[in-house]
């Protein structure tokens, strides 16, 4: 049987091993995220959730395990711009000398020739995404200036521009106030709706179930992957945490 | 005498004008440079490469082979040693680079110490503005017009090096390489500032004007001009000052670059220590007039 484009997992990580040294960051994960769903990732500091992450973007090689993305190798499916990436705010250096417009024109470093001469298309599409993401009045402004769901939303600008099918976000709700987070849901929702896959991780548990379609529980392994609702049950998460997070209640 | 003749005198010298070619084009390369080392964090990276390409130049010399060659050997050498011992013990990046530049500089130090020679390779330490030779100028205007042009063709691509290397890999580029590329570049851009300021001061032009043009603008675009030109006056400004004051040239030319960013450092009209102070005394002001 031929497998069809449209039929491709988005992302096919497959019992998937890596250790830092001795340490056993991943065992035995797997991960499949079909086309045109949003999967949160949920699990505690040190559950493995960066290395899934780096592992699907081809920053990591498993030790045991493959890695499709689109259907083809990942180092292909990077090169034809499917793969985007929304990086953490902390991992941002935002004093950077750089405008809103250049952050989202690095989204189509990949369409251009060697010295990456913006031409017309490229203009276009920046502009688009920018309006897509309601920033086009800060287009100018260096990136540090904008607030911090504006941040966000600039990094969601630059996967639209570039065109990608399959979406990375690290943390993208952390220093976010509740009504970005609301515009950006609306923005994944919709990237999603025309197609997009979206892989979210994120410690915003109350959230998820407007946003994602799908949840991952993770504990260096996958314990558990299903609907929202029932993924993040407490007994459930007692499971990867420990405890019952949604519950603040003092023993 | 006028002003203008004042000016003129030292042009008169053919070793002034090959003194002032050499530190524009130095500085100008160095400037350029430098915008990226400072924004990726490179500075002590810079410290070390610089050095560490002394024993490489010695080496060259001593076989008869080009000096860049040298350096770009010994440059690759000293990024890997750090980079292995950072890795394989539990020291930090400072203490590694400590370790690996101070040592290839006290070879290369050994080196010129035992090697017989008819050039003084003293002057590598300290440069030798006004002893630059035609060979000397033409060396240091190929190896600069070869390194500047690839900066300048691939600059958004170290840009994106310095911002976002995540970013880059996902679109499938390779950071590593983009990395490497910089490092042989900034190997390269040490041969020809170690002509004019020597190799202890070659750090100085390394990281002050890029530094400078960041206090001075937050468009990376802007900050490629403004390195440049404040480090060629800085140049121009040093060597002409150290010609009437007779002075150490390599000194004056970074000291007048030191000058040049203390006076942004204090009055840059965003950053600048005034500006931030007369902001302060403001809100007070209209705090106090609101109360």
């Amino acid at each position: 049987m031929i497998a069809t484009s449209t039929t491709e997992l988005a992302v096919d990580v497959s019992s998937a091993t890596v250790h830092y040294g001795p340490v056993l960051a991943l065992d035995n994960a797997s991960l499949a995220l079909a086309q045109g769903t949003v999967c949160g990732l949920v699990g505690m500091n040190g559950s493995g959730k960066s290395t899934l992450f780096k592992t699907i973007m081809g920053q990591i090689k498993p030790d045991s395990g493959s890695v499709k993305i689109g259907g083809t190798d990942p180092l292909q499916a990077r090169k034809s711009g499917m793969l985007a990436y929304v990086p953490q705010s902390e991992a941002v250096d935002w004093n950077f000398p750089i405008s809103v417009r250049d952050v989202v024109m690095t989204g189509r470093y990949g369409q251009m020739g060697w010295s990456r001469r913006a031409k017309k298309k490229d203009h276009a599409a920046v502009n688009e995404a920018l309006e897509r993401v309601e920033l086009t009045e800060y287009a100018d402004r260096q990136i540090g200036q904008l607030s911090g769901g504006q941040k966000k939303r600039a990094f969601v600008a630059r996967c639209i521009a570039q065109g990608a099918s399959i979406m990375l976000l690290d943390e993208p709700f952390a220093g976010v106030d509740k009504r970005s987070e609301a515009t950006i849901t609306t923005l994944l929702r919709e990237i999603a709706d025309d197609g997009g896959s979206i892989l979210i991780s994120t410690h915003d548990l109350q959230a998820l179930p407007q946003l994602a379609d799908e949840a991952v529980l993770l504990m260096r392994k996958v314990l558990m992957h299903g609907a929202p609702e029932v993924v993040l049950q407490a007994e459930n998460l007692a499971l990867a945490f420990g405890l019952d997070p949604m519950k603040r209640d003092v023993s | 005498m006028n002003l203008l003749e004042l000016l003129a005198e030292p042009l008169s010298y053919t070793f002034m004008i090959r003194a002032l070619s050499v530190t524009v084009i130095a500085s100008v390369l160095c400037a350029v440079l430098s915008c990226w080392l400072v924004l990726i964090g490179w500075s002590l990276m810079g410290d070390a490469v610089s050095h560490a390409v002394l024993p490489g130049v010695v080496l060259a010399y001593i076989v008869g082979a080009p000096f860049a060659l040298g350096a770009l050997i010994f440059g690759f050498l000293a990024v890997a040693l750090i980079g292995g011992v950072r890795d394989t013990t539990k020291l930090k990046e400072d203490a590694a680079i400590g370790i690996v530049f101070t040592t290839l500089f006290s070879f290369g130090l050994v080196l010129i110490s035992v090697t017989p020679s008819h050039i003084d390779l003293n002057h590598i330490i300290f440069g030798n503005l006004l002893g630059v030779s035609a060979e000397d100028l033409w060396q240091v205007l190929i190896l600069g017009a070869v390194t500047f042009s690839i900066l300048i063709f691939k600059r958004k691509d170290f840009t994106l090096y310095a911002f976002d290397q995540t970013h880059a890999h996902a679109l499938g580029m390779n950071p590593r390489l983009i990395g490497a590329v910089l490092l042989g570049l900034l190997a390269m851009t040490s041969v020809v500032a170690l002509q004019a300021v020597g190799v202890i001061l070659v750090v100085a032009m390394l990281i002050i004007p890029g530094a400078t043009a960041f206090l001075l603008t937050d468009k990376f675009s802007k900050m490629l001009i403004i390195a440049p030109a404040l480090a060629a006056s800085a140049g121009v400004l040093g060597v002409y000052v150290s010609y009437f004051l007779d002075a150490s040239t390599g000194g004056m030319v970074v000291l007048a670059q030191g000058l040049i960013f203390t006076v942004v450092y204090l009055f840059s009209p965003r950053q600048g220590l005034i500006a931030a102070y007369i902001a302060t005394k403001n809100r007070r002001k209209s705090l106090a007039a609101a109360s």
